[in-house]
């Protein structure tokens, strides 16, 4: 990426000089980086990026978790993975955020290899976020803390913009006014929530979400979808989902692809899944309560 | 026969590849005390967790360690009429030697403990992994600032677990019939005694020590597996841990500063 593309500061925050030393008392000395008069962070939005996957291998001792998975997304797409639990879906999601290394194969995100060291000189093009399956909330911090948590401890901007940003988050998200609550206070679904606010804070160019569902009940489940279905109008932004639970990713998704013993067996829309002659999707299939998006109407 | 050779063979390479892993850590961690002016909070958040924490059980404990010590050492000394060294015994027992094991241990056992579990917990429930997708390194965001706070506040804690215990030491010489040794006797053998040298060598050693405790309360908790038993057993690991290494360094700090 050439330098003309650095980015200018837009929302540098000044403080008076009190406030400024309590401020840094509380959240550290180091000035933030959108001070300056260029930011190596691009926060122009979010735009989706591209993934593309060949032949990713993942072996754990005699263990072939992962079995030449071939994957591609297209910017802005929805894509869930699917498939009963223990078929690798969640270790593709952690390969692709780079908790996981693979064996072979590679992942490129906007054609950069996800492995391959960044040039700290220049600006990243992209941005991740993931929400996990058990939210990860941080519960030594607020609700607020935890979604300005990426803000204060890279950095990007003073404290009274990151505030801001907090509170537009967490009304994205259906929580406004919960900047102050204590993670433990949270019910489920709202976890999930703050867990996706926290993940929105970066602005993400793609978000992953592991199993958001889980331990969730139908109702809250609803909820959260209506959450992503908002946050897709709202955000352009490539999106992973993956999950056990089929009208959850089928009423989301743009394409599915369904993940059997390490191995994507099937790939394809909704509609497309949903008619697969394949038994063994068609076994996972079987039962759909919700149906797809549009589909009926 | 093989398969004790493989067993021990085996065995041999967990223990290297474990001090293996604690030295990068450790530089890791050092590495990242030049960003400690934007963790200002976490690490004063540390301290008082690790010194105002502490501080009333390790006053307490120390009090009562002076004090056995003084009627331990100053009956006997009684049996031979040289009573009158018990300030300087204790003083320099307690700044060489108790001050920094006894609180040190006792650090390992409250907070080192708390630190596995907190960071194994924070391993076994995705916490560290969300840290690393919110591009937050986990050694500077968890283990530097503990560590940081260990090197301060230990040694605080032992400076005051000493004078604490030199003045127990001292109630008892001074009330106990057998020893009956005064205080301003006892304080003047223990100033005589004692030299800055020794004190900034028994500060040195409890620097150490808490940078023990919180290395290893670290290093456990982030390899922390497998739920709630698994923190359970890395609360443990890291108490044991932190007992044997601050056994093994007290005797190489000693031998190398005597």
């Amino acid at each position: 990426m050439a330098p003309d593309k650095y980015y200018k500061s837009q929302h540098v925050v000044s403080q008076g000089p009190l406030g400024s030393f309590w401020s840094k008392l509380a959240h550290g000395f180091a000035p933030p980086i959108m001070e300056g008069d260029f930011c190596p962070v691009n926060f122009s939005g979010s735009h989706g990026v591209s993934i593309k996957i060949s032949k990713l291998n993942k072996s754990f001792g005699a263990t072939h978790v992962l079995k030449d998975i071939d994957l591609i997304i297209e910017p802005g797409e929805t894509f869930s993975i699917i498939g009963p639990s223990g078929t690798g879906k969640s270790l593709l999601l952690k390969h692709i955020v780079k908790l996981e290394k693979a064996d072979s194969g590679q992942i490129l995100i906007n054609d950069h290899d996800v492995n391959e060291p960044q040039d700290k000189n220049l600006p990243r093009n992209f941005r991740y976020s993931m929400v996990f399956q058990s939210s990860a909330l941080f519960n030594s911090l607020t609700v607020g803390e935890n979604v300005g948590l990426w803000l204060r401890e890279n950095r990007i901007y003073g404290e009274v913009r990151i505030r801001r940003i907090i509170r537009e988050k967490l009304r994205l998200v259906g929580l406004a006014g919960k900047e102050e609550m204590r993670t433990e206070e949270l019910s489920g679904g709202m976890k999930k929530r703050v867990a996706i606010a926290r993940s929105l804070a970066m602005e993400p160019d793609l978000i992953l979400y592991d199993e958001p569902t889980a331990e969730l009940d139908p109702v809250t489940s609803d909820e959260l979808a209506r959450v992503i279905m908002s946050l897709k109008e709202k955000v352009k932004l490539t999106t992973i989902i993956v999950s056990h639970d089929l009208n959850f990713a089928l009423y989301l998704s743009d394409r599915v692809a369904m993940m059997h013993g390490g191995e994507i067996i099937a790939i394809g829309t909704p509609s497309e899944i949903k008619k697969s002659q394949n038994p063994i999707v068609r076994n996972f299939i079987y039962t759909t309560t919700k149906g797809i998006k549009g589909e009926g109407d | 026969m093989i398969r004790f050779i493989t067993f021990i063979g085996s065995k041999l390479l967990n223990v290297a590849q474990g001090l293996g892993e604690m030295l990068a850590l450790f530089c890791e961690t050092v590495y990242y005390f030049k960003e400690a002016p934007r963790n200002l909070p976490s690490i004063f958040r540390q301290m008082n967790l690790i010194g105002v924490g502490t501080l009333p059980i390790a006053m307490l404990v120390a009090l009562f360690v002076g004090m056995v010590l003084s009627v331990q050492t100053g009956t006997q000394l009684a049996l031979y009429g040289t009573q009158e060294a018990i300030g300087a015994i204790v003083g320099m027992s307690m700044v060489k030697e108790l001050g920094p094991v006894m609180t040190s241990l006792l650090v390992a056992g409250r907070v080192g403990s708390a630190m596995a579990a907190e960071v194994g917990a924070m391993q076994v429930y995705e916490e560290i992994d969300a840290l690393k997708t919110l591009e937050i390194s986990p050694v500077r965001y968890l283990a530097m600032p503990r560590l940081i706070a260990c090197l301060f506040t230990v040694p605080a804690l032992v400076s005051f677990a000493i004078v604490v215990g030199i003045i127990g030491g001292g109630v008892v010489a001074e009330v106990n019939p057998k020893i009956n040794v005064p205080f301003t006797v006892y304080y003047d053998n223990m100033i005589r005694a004692l030299t800055y040298k020794e004190i900034f060598k028994g500060l040195l050693k409890a620097m150490v020590f808490g940078g023990i405790i919180a290395h290893v309360g670290c290093y456990v908790g982030f390899k922390t597996t497998g739920g709630a038993r698994g923190i359970g057993e890395s609360t443990t690991r890291s108490v044991v841990l932190s007992f044997l290494l601050i056994m093994v360094a007290n005797y190489f700090l000693t031998r190398f500063m005597i």
